[in-house]
Parts: C-alpha cells; sequence; structure tokens
C-alpha cells in the first residue's frame, strides 16, 4: 500500500527563489538521485511509538514533511507488537545542496608506504626499532580496532604493524587505564602510543582521549613536540569526525576503514627526520 | 564399513582429538583443584545467602573476604574463620558480621579443635541451604518446561543491551513475543573487569546491563510472565565470565538462569584476565552450573573476529573440544555444553558459503549431543545494511541446513550500534522466513561423498589433531602464552587478577566445593518448594 501525502509544491528549479545571482554563479546545486537526475528521491525508515493504522501513516507523513521530503510515500508500514509501527518512507528532498561550497578534505600529507617500504625507512632513519605501544583504554572493551591495526592478522587483507619487522608491538589490549598506559610507554621508551576507542556512550571516547593525552603531556613536560620528548600520540576510532587532534590534544585522529598501512606510514612521516624517509 | 554420519569421519581421528583434549586439559584441571581465588571463597558466602553492599556499594562478601584475607590468608578457604567468628561473636546473621568487619571490630583466626567442628558444621549448613536453593530453582524450570512448554529447536537467541533494566524488561517481553526462545542481557562493558558484584536493579551501563542478583531476578520474572502467556518457556541468558565468574555462576543459579556464557579461554584471550584465575574460576563456575542444570554457551566465535575463519577454522574445533573437556570434568553433561562457532568467512572469498556448510556440519557431528550456539556474521558487517541482511539470511540457511541448535540472531546494523526495535523485529522476519521456507531440508542436506564439503571437514578435523598434539606437548598454558588461540599472546604470569588467586593449603575447607565434588549433580537432589 502506498499513501501520498498532499501534492507538494511543484518541484523548483535549481537554485530559483534565491537573490539575484551574482555576476558569476559559482554555485553547484545538487539533490539526491533516484533515477531521473533532479528528482530528489530519499529512502529512510523509522519506528513510531504508536499503534500501527491510519493514524500512524498519517503521522509518518507529517515527520516526512518536517524532514523536507516533499511529497512523500508510506511504502511499508508493520506493527511490531502493539505499541509500535515501523515505516518505510520515500519522499522527495526539497533541501538544496550547493557541492561548490563544500571544502575538498584534505589530502592524504604523507606518502602511503608499503610494509618492505615503511621496515626500510625506519632502518635507515633510526638503526633501531620503531616502539609502538597500543591499547584500548577506559572502559572500553572492544579491541577489534587495536587488533586490526596491530596484530599480525590486519585488516583489509594488509597485515598488522606486528608484521613489520622494524615495528616493535606492545598490544595492551582492552580496558588498560590511562595510567598502566602512562607507565608502559614510559617503561618501553615508545615512540608512538596507539589508543583505540570505539564505545561512545555519553561521549566516552572523547573524555577519554582527552584525559590520555593530558596525563602524557603531564608525564612529559619538557617535550618539543611529538617524538621531541615524548611520544606520538594517535587515536583511531569510528566516531571521531566532529572533533579534530586539537581538541583532544592528541597529535592525530584515524576514522572507521583506517588500514595498518595508513597507520605505519604516517608513524613513518610524523616520526622520522623528513629529509631520510622519502 | 557404514560412513561416518554425513560427513564420514575417522572415528579414529576423533577419537584422538578427544585424548589429545583430556591431556592436555589435565595439567589445568590439576591446578584448579589445588587453588582457589578471592571469587571463588566469595561465592561461597554468596550461596550462604549473603547479599547487600556498603553504602559506597562495595559488597558484603567483598568485605569479609578481603578481611579474612587480610587477616589470615585464603589459604585455608574463608568458612572457618567466617564461621567460627559468627559462632563466637555478638552477630546474628552473616551480614551483621561483614557491617562490623568493614568497621574493623572483627579480628578472625583459623579455629581448631572443637571450635573447628562447630564452625564446619555450620558453614556445611550454611552452604547446604544455598545448594538446596539452587536445587529447587532447576526443579521449577523442569517444571515450567512441562507445564509451558519447551520450543523446539533452533532457538531463536536474541540479545537486549539497554543498559537499563527496567527498559531491557519490555524489550525482552516484546522479543519474546516477535518469537526470540532465548533473551541474553548484554553486560555492561566493562564489568568483567570488576572484582566485585554491583549490587540491586540497575539503570545505567555501558553497551549493556551490569549482571546483578536483582536484574536476574527481575528479568527471569518477566520471562515466566510472557512464557506463560506465549506457551512457551523463554530461557534466559547471561554471562559467567570476567573476574567474578564463580559468584555471577551461583546467582544465576540461585535465580533460576537458563544459559550462561562460560567459554575456557574467553576472559584470557580477550579481556587479559590471568590464565589461573580464569582456570581456576571457571572449574567452580561449571560445577555451579551442572548442578543448576545451566547450559553454557562457550565462545569460539570470537576467535573468528581476530584470526581468520578459514585459516583458524581448527582452533575453533580445538577450542571446543577443550571446553568440552573442561566440562565433562566439571560435571556438566553433553546436554548442557552450547559449544560456540561462527559464520564469519569473508564472504568475499570464493566458495565462502559451501566452506561455512564444511564448518557448520563438522562441529554438528563431533557434538551429535550439544545444543550447539551458532553465531551470526559481525566481522565482514560493512555497515551497507541491505547487503549484512541479506548474509545474515545466508546464515540462517547454513544453521537450519546443519541443525545448529541455538541461533543467534543477527543483526544488519551489526557494528553500527546496538540493535533498535525494528533492527530486531527485521532480523526475526528474515530467520521466520528461512525457518519457515526451509522446513526439514536438514534431511535432505547430504553432502556428496569426498565432495568438496566433506573435504573441507576432514582436513579441519586433521588440523585440530595436529594442533592439539602441539597443544598437549607444549602444555595449554603455553599454547595460550604463544598466541595460538585469538592470535593474542597471554602469559600464564600476567594479565588481570592474578593476585587473587592462592594455593590450597592442606586442611583447605569450601564446603560448596565439598558438595559439587562429592555429589552428582544431576541426580534429583531437591523436591520443588510449593510456590508462594
Amino acid at each position: 500500500m502506498t499513501i501520498q501525502s498532499p501534492a507538494g509544491n511543484a518541484a523548483a528549479p535549481a537554485g530559483s527563489g534565491e537573490a539575484p545571482a551574482e555576476p558569476a554563479d559559482t554555485r553547484q546545486v545538487i539533490r539526491p538521485y533516484g533515477d531521473t537526475t533532479g528528482d530528489g528521491m530519499v529512502q529512510m525508515s523509522f519506528t513510531l511509538p504508536v499503534p500501527a493504522g491510519k493514524r500512524a501513516e498519517a503521522a509518518a507523513l507529517q515527520l516526512a514533511g518536517k524532514m523536507g521530503l516533499e511529497p512523500a510515500s508510506v511504502v511499508h508500514a508493520k506493527p511490531m507488537g502493539p505499541d509500535f509501527t515501523f515505516f518505510i518512507v520515500y519522499g522527495r528532498a526539497q533541501h538544496l545542496i550547493d557541492y561548490a561550497s563544500i571544502p575538498a578534505p584534505p589530502e592524504r600529507e604523507f606518502p602511503l608506504l608499503s610494509a618492505k617500504e615503511a621496515d626500510l625507512a625506519i632502518r635507515g632513519a633510526l638503526n633501531r626499532r620503531l616502539v609502538v605501544v597500543g591499547a584500548c583504554i577506559g572502559t572500553d572493551a572492544h579491541t577489534v580496532g587495536i587488533d586490526a591495526i596491530l596484530n599480525v592478522k590486519g585488516f583489509a587483507g594488509e597485515k598488522g604493524l606486528e608484521y613489520y619487522r622494524e615495528i616493535e608491538v606492545v598490544n595492551m589490549g582492552a580496558q588498560v587505564t590511562v595510567a598502566e598506559l602512562v607507565e608502559r610507554a614510559k617503561e618501553r621508551d615508545a615512540d608512538a602510543v596507539l589508543v583505540s576507542q570505539v564505545v561512545t556512550q555519553r561521549n566516552a571516547h572523547l573524555h577519554n582521549t582527552k584525559q590520555m593525552a593530558a596525563a602524557f603531556h603531564a608525564e612529559y613536560p619538557t617535550a618539543v613536540a611529538a617524538g621531541m620528548g615524548r611520544p606520538l600520540l594517535v587515536v583511531g576510532g569510528p566516531r571521531f569526525d566532529t572533533v579534530s587532534a586539537e581538541d583532544l590534544g592528541v597529535d592525530r585522529i584515524f576514522g572507521k576503514g583506517t588500514t595498518p598501512a595508513e597507520v605505519a606510514s604516517y608513524l613513518v612521516h610524523a616520526l622520522l627526520p623528513r629529509e631520510e624517509n622519502r | 564399513m557404514a560412513p561416518q554420519g554425513k560427513l564420514d569421519l575417522d572415528p579414529e581421528a576423533v577419537r584422538a582429538a578427544r585424548r589429545l583434549a583430556a591431556r592436555a586439559a589435565e595439567p589445568v584441571i590439576r591446578m584448579a583443584r589445588t587453588h582457589t581465588t578471592v571469587s571463588v571463597e566469595r561465592a561461597l558466602l554468596r550461596l550462604a545467602g549473603l547479599t547487600g553492599a556498603d553504602d559506597g556499594g562495595r559488597p558484603w562478601v567483598n568485605h569479609l573476604a578481603d578481611a579474612v584475607r587480610d587477616q589470615v590468608g585464603l589459604e585455608g578457604g574463608v568458612a572457618l574463620p567466617v564461621w567460627d567468628a559468627l559462632l563466637n561473636g555478638p552477630y546474628g546473621t552473616l551480614r551483621d558480621l561483614a557491617e562490623a568487619t568493614a568497621r574493623g571490630r572483627v579480628t578472625f583466626r583459623h579455629p581448631g579443635g572443637a571450635d573447628a567442628g562447630h564452625a564446619r558444621d555450620a558453614a556445611r549448613a550454611a552452604a547446604r541451604g544455598g545448594m538446596d536453593r539452587v536445587d529447587r530453582r532447576r526443579a521449577e524450570r523442569d517444571r515450567m518446561l512441562r507445564e509451558v512448554g519447551d520450543p523446539p529447536q533452533p532457538w531463536i537467541y536474541l540479545i537486549v543491551a539497554t543498559g537499563d533494566i527496567y527498559e531491557d524488561i519490555p524489550q525482552a517481553q516484546a522479543a519474546a513475543r516477535e518469537g526470540a526462545d532465548v533473551v541474553a542481557v548484554i553486560r555492561s562493558t566493562g564489568q568483567s573487569l570488576l572484582d566485585f558484584v554491583p549490587e540491586g536493579a540497575t539503570r545505567e551501563g555501558y553497551a549493556g546491563t551490569y549482571a546483578t542478583q536483582e536484574n536476574f531476578r527481575l528479568m527471569r520474572s518477566a520471562l515466566d510472565d510472557v512464557s506463560r502467556e506465549l506457551g512457551r518457556y523463554v530461557r534466559l541468558t547471561n554471562y559467567a565470565s570476567g573476574l567474578c565468574m564463580p559468584e555471577i555462576a551461583t546467582l544465576a543459579g540461585l535465580e533460576r538462569l537458563d544459559m550462561m556464557l562460560n567459554d575456557c579461554m574467553y576472559g584470557i584471550i580477550f579481556r587479559d584476565i590471568n590464565p589461573r584465575r580464569t582456570f581456576i574460576d571457571q572449574r567452580f563456575s561449571r560445577q555451579i552450573h551442572a548442578r543448576a542444570g545451566i547450559v553454557i554457551n562457550t565462545g569460539e566465535d570470537n576467535y573468528l573476529t581476530t584470526a581468520d575463519a578459514v585459516d583458524a577454522a581448527h582452533t575453533v574445533v580445538v577450542s571446543q573440544l577443550l571446553n568440552e573437556r573442561f566440562g565433562h570434568e566439571a560435571g556438566l553433561a553433553d546436554g548442557q555444553l552450547g559449544l560456540g562457532h561462527a559464520f564469519e568467512i569473508n564472504p568475499s572469498v570464493p566458495q565462502s558459503f559451501r566452506m561455512e556448510l564444511a564448518h557448520a556440519q563438522l562441529v554438528r557431528e563431533l557434538f551429535p549431543d550439544a545444543p550447539l550456539k551458532y553465531m551470526p556474521p559481525t566481522k565482514h558487517m560493512t555497515g551497507n545494511i541491505f547487503a549484512g541482511y541479506l548474509l545474515d539470511a545466508f546464515f540462517n540457511l547454513a544453521g537450519v541446513m546443519t541443525g545448529q541448535s541455538i541461533i543467534l540472531i543477527g543483526m544488519m546494523t551489526e557494528g553500527i550500534h546496538t540493535p533498535w526495535l525494528s533492527d530486531r523485529d527485521l532480523a526475526l522476519e528474515n530467520v521466520r522466513y528461512v525457518r519457515d521456507a526451509c522446513g526439514s531440508l536438514a534431511e535432505d542436506f547430504v553432502p556428496r561423498p569426498d565432495g568438496f564439503v566433506a573435504e573441507r571437514a576432514r582436513r579441519v578435523l586433521a588440523e585440530s589433531v595436529d594442533l592439539l598434539e602441539r597443544v598437549a606437548d607444549d602444555g595449554l598454558l603455553d599454547a595460550i602464552a604463544q598466541g595460538t588461540f585469538g592470535v593474542t599472546r597471554r602469559p600464564a604470569d600476567g594479565g588481570k587478577g592474578l593476585d587473587g588467586v592462592v594455593e590450597r593449603a592442606d586442611g583447605y575447607f569450601n564446603p560448596a566445593i565439598e558438595i559439587l565434588d562429592s555429589e552428582d549433580p544431576h541426580t534429583a537432589h531437591a523436591q520443588e518448594e510449593v510456590p508462594a
């Protein structure tokens, strides 16, 4: 069954209804693509805490309208027990995006190296192994992120840092306290500290990371920079996209999908004297 | 010779695998029988009925066990010092004694002569009281299974995890109404590393809800209501793992939980809990589970989240054989061994489904009487919920074709968030379709003799025997230290909780262990109490 909302406004041509055009309009207006340029079609699903029925569907359509989908149609409504209804809704998005105004994200600031190249660079520049201490800190027990980067097994077909002959990995595992991490980093004279944070309830990942960074900065008061008096601080996890490394007090944030080679390449870039690692 | 099962496994290879598992487990079992831990001692106090915590949330059992450890040591067990102090002081109950202990007013000693005899008798009576309650709970379950009805396998296993027990309850009841046969309340992240069991009904947790005695009671009672409403007994699952494994196992027995996650190596490998602590705690936990009629669920699926599901398939079988051996030794019957495995082969590997079928059928044939627990894909759930829904359907299909007993329902939003109401509903729709569409398809699934599936299964079994040989020769603790399981290296003297391990002295006395070591857990011990 498909229920249509009252016919919406006729689609306005992209960019109309705005102030008089600037001499050179550099905007690049886009909207979602279903099967025709400019159709604006969006699919979504959600649950409302009301019993299924006509009234629930009207509520779903009103929600779609308020979300900017006009017209919208309920293509599927299913009761989930007596008190909830699940909806799948299609609608035409009325919002426009000026693609030209979206800054291109910065390019990776370092070249991507193979394991062999990274090993060579380290051996050439340090004449010893690069020491990396990794952990999941706080209550976070999800070692999947840190293990993907550190374990030999690796991630996405790439071997983890344990596989690199010139990298010495100390994987402390899960639920490590900040104090334990600092202590181990000092004891091993770590070049880099890698922290993974997956659990994000009440922004635990941000609090934990800031606490960790503060502890390292306090422990190495005379440090000049990462690799100069203190270890390089790297944090990874799927939900760091709203903050910057400076906010957290760390040197680098890695997001979802980061591979071990990216991390290794970054370590080489950030820790080795620049002319050596070209 | 007639073919053995559908895969025609070599019975000698199967026997050799079990022999090697027993040899590998033996030194660890000996160690477990000659040591105790702070949590084993606290479990006795919980069995004896001591509940509650001080204003700061520190349980009374911790106060007592720590005071005994600090004053006279735990080598002889807590029982004699505690019941001696109880008999010879002005304390009406263990709780009174614990409160006085917290105020620093109790001096413990190891009683001798007649005093020791009195303390021993009192401790035995207290332990017997708790064990009787565990027995009555088991009888209660048996009666409900008869009266309300036991659902057919495969049981559909669903997870709730809101952090708030009062939010979990309606979600669990909704899940049961939608078809769940087993409800698991995921524990709060981090509880495994707490060296105490939180107290009371809890409303805040991280990615899960704390395991507490009161939360157990509330949820079991809510599921009893919905079981009667639906005409089938809905089982409740929690986690006997982490530093308080023996205490949580005991609480589960006291509150009639039906299944408990309890793996022989999970805490070591994935939570960095000390290996000795884990094995000692585990033996006691499994003895309690055996007595309480609780089905354990083992965690082999987890190995495949770090190791490759094809390369490491044999490590799953090796761990299952070890879990079986440790379980049998602790008194668990085959019907209580919910051995785990998982559908985790990378879907981009050619013939991945064929290999999944081989692995699942191999496990089914190695453990024909075990209620196998089959876990859905997690590692290759990419955030593409549509592809994930398809992968979950193939998982459900493999489960039905190979006769798995407990199927954990995969969520298409795995790896994105804890399941929403709608995620669960869609997941159940998926499994219901596969189950109903296939019917008894398992009868028709007979792999071609010497075909791909049979060959793959035989190869995994052969690799398992090779690995078990190495583990039995090197010693299990060394194998764990070398990273044999789950790729993670865990030395025997590393990890958390080693300071809670104590070698038993001559004259060690624990009346709970006395009962568990000497009585058959499966003969009916209790007449059920008349329900109030």
